[in-house]
């Protein structure tokens, strides 16, 4: 698959606004600023980049609790996502959805479920919508190694097979479900093998890779919008942060966090840049630079808003509530 | 006005609503061609073969593209078999329809969920204690949920077309036993909405809140109360949640007493709340306290002499208007 050089460039924004903004949460978590905890995606910037590079406008993709970074990608404002964290009322969920639920349905940017597993059955329903209205569009749902082993992702992989959706399964294997290493959660090296087991087709690759992510979700992508039904795609990375802010990760060692540094996707993208002459080091700066403000206007975004008042509690519980109880 | 049966009723509603929404889905286990494992949806599939769908067993997968095609806007109608199966898709209605739009704050309504669930339930026909409960009371803690429970045909059709024009999730009860009740309903359109409670009978001596089955039982047990001089008024909420506290109110507020009568184990009943939003809201006008006559705290028995042991009859209903006059 053909990838222009504007695109390799855009790539590159993409991946270091995630990295910048992932950054700041975690330094603003380790003041105490953002109540609750989160879950960050630094080092796996480039499977979120290039599947949002495959996606199109329209599409619904409901994420895993470590990708605000494909959140931002899929139209979240940085400044109503960073409020959305700090549970302020101008956060993309009036404050009450937080970290792990921020999303924004009418851009199909679903957001997370906190209970995993589930949204593999709920993604169904999204690609079922798309199916009838006959819109092109797909649904695509990303979850981890973990979620991986629930029984409602065998429902919604069969469900998703036998009526034939556009549905795209995307697993991302980053090592550890919180601290059980995914090779002791399944005895499956390749969880796409999975797959097989409901007719579809199953592919593993380097998550680290942007441009194999992007040949991956390229073709399951097609495939789906062409009503060639649901496929399994499977991403090999690893998370540079712990499960979640505070996670001391005794369950890892030096050796293999280091190994999985060297192949850190934005230094691998910036060799291909480089090699190519499609960006100098001055311009990559120049880029980084760029986001580092985005974040820095988000951070005094959320930091000047007012935190949501009382009547935003009772607010969105019912459409129409008929009772007085 | 013609008598048709509660699942003529309910086959009815379905039908016409498909037909004046063609984003309106059913679909579960054996709904198709097969009409249903109680039979309610014979005939959809000839009429909407696309939008009348079978799923493979797959309860939680029946709920996330339930939800799923909810969040998009379609009216997704799905049947759980038996409702003691909500316990396998329970993160749906605990964690999922119930809290996304909350927690999304909507978004320019962009999280409306149109759901409407469907549950056959209840004991009598010999289905032992996994396919005979009356589980309403599980889900009257859950903030975002309706819950629906009719007694009549007419209650059934009116309920059903409400709930399925509405843009909140709704778990509907059925009662096995109702299917093959026959009662009135109007040809014309009606539409009942929640939170309209119905005296099914009126009286001056004793309130009984009682629903499903239980109406028809608590009717049987008023007719033989009045032989001995006890005016029993019957009230059924056809909705728990949103309850019409109002009608309750207004008719303990005449009667003086309180009966609760409900299929389902007496620890933990759904009724207790409207027992104690009576008392929060008219103790002054009880007589005596609330009485409840509701399953035993044990399991359904399949053995048929055991299980008709196990339900609540008209006599234990007879007996607690006694209770409650004494």
């Amino acid at each position: 698959m053909k990838i222009t050089d504007e695109a390799l460039v855009k790539l590159y924004g993409d991946m270091w606004l995630i990295r910048l903004f992932e950054q700041r949460a975690a330094d603003l978590f380790a003041t105490g600023q953002l109540p609750g905890f989160i879950h960050l995606g630094i080092g796996q910037e480039a499977f979120m980049a290039g599947t949002y590079h495959s996606l199109k406008p329209g599409d619904s993709v409901g994420t895993s609790h470590r990708e605000h970074g494909l959140l931002l990608l899929l139209g979240i404002e940085p400044k109503s996502l960073m409020a959305e964290l700090y549970g302020k009322e101008t956060g993309c969920c009036k404050g009450k959805g937080g970290s792990m639920h921020a999303c924004l349905p009418k851009n199909g940017a679903l957001g997370c479920n906190g209970i995993l597993g589930s949204a593999q059955t709920i993604i169904n329903g999204y690609g079922f919508a798309h199916h009838v209205r006959n819109d092109g569009h797909i649904a695509v749902t990303i979850f981890g190694d973990g979620a991986a082993n629930r029984g409602d992702v065998h429902e919604g992989m069969n469900l998703a097979s036998v009526l034939n959706l556009p549905v795209v399964f995307i697993i991302v294997d980053n090592g550890y479900g919180i601290s059980m290493s995914s090779k002791d959660s399944s005895v499956v090296p390749d969880l796409s093998a999975r797959a097989a087991g409901y007719g579809i087709p199953g592919i593993t690759v380097d998550g680290n890779d942007v441009l194999a992510v992007i040949e991956a979700t390229g073709e399951a992508f097609k495939r789906a919008r062409e009503g060639g039904g649901p496929s399994v795609v499977e991403f090999k990375t690893y998370r540079h942060r712990g499960h979640f802010e505070g996670d001391p990760t005794p369950y890892r060692s030096k050796d293999e966090v280091a190994a999985w540094m060297a192949k850190d996707p934005i230094p691998r993208l910036e060799k291909i840049l480089l090699e190519r002459h499609i960006l100098s080091e001055d311009q990559m700066q120049a880029i980084k630079a760029e986001k580092v403000a985005i974040v820095d206007e988000a951070q005094k975004f959320a930091e000047d808003s007012p935190y949501p008042t009382g009547p935003e509690s009772y607010a969105d519980v019912y459409y129409h509530y008929e009772g007085s109880e | 006005m013609r008598e048709i049966t509660v699942a003529q009723a309910i086959n009815e509603a379905l039908a016409e609503e498909m037909a004046l929404n063609e984003e309106v889905f059913v679909f579960g286990e054996d709904v198709g061609d097969f009409g249903g494992c109680f039979g309610v949806t014979a005939g959809l599939k000839a009429k909407y073969p696309k939008r009348v769908m079978d799923t493979p067993i797959s309860e939680t997968g029946i709920m996330g593209l339930a939800a799923g095609g909810a969040y998009m806007g379609l009216k997704m109608v799905p049947e759980i078999m038996f409702s003691d199966f909500l316990g396998v898709a329970m993160d749906y209605l605990l964690n999922q329809v119930t809290k996304s739009r909350y927690m999304a704050g909507m978004q320019e309504e962009g999280k409306v969920c149109g759901l409407v669930l469907r549950v056959p339930a209840g004991a009598g026909i010999a289905a032992a204690a996994q396919h005979s409960q009356c589980v309403e009371a599980l889900l009257m803690n859950i903030p975002g949920l309706k819950i629906a429970i009719p007694s009549t045909p007419a209650d059934y059709k009116g309920l059903l077309k409400y709930a399925i024009r509405g843009h909140d999730p709704v778990v509907f009860f059925e009662h096995k036993l109702l299917y093959g009740v026959k009662g009135p309903v109007s040809e014309e359109e009606q539409l009942i909405p929640f939170a309209s409670a119905d005296v099914k009978r009126e009286g001056t001596d004793v309130t009984i809140v009682a629903t499903q089955m239980m109406v028809h039982k608590a009717l049987a047990a008023a007719k033989e109360a009045e032989k001995e001089g006890i005016s029993v008024e019957v009230v059924d909420p056809r909705s728990l949640k949103p309850l019409d506290t109002r009608t309750i109110i207004e008719s303990v507020k005449k009667t003086g007493r309180l009966l609760l009568v409900n299929e389902a184990p007496e620890f933990g009943n759904a009724l207790t709340e409207v027992g104690l939003q009576v008392a929060e809201r008219a103790l002054d006008a009880l007589k005596k306290p609330p009485i409840r006559v509701c399953g035993p705290n044990r399991p359904i028995p399949f053995a048929p002499v055991l299980e008709k042991q196990w339900l609540v009859n008209e006599k234990d209903i007879l007996a607690g208007i006694k209770k409650v006059m004494a």
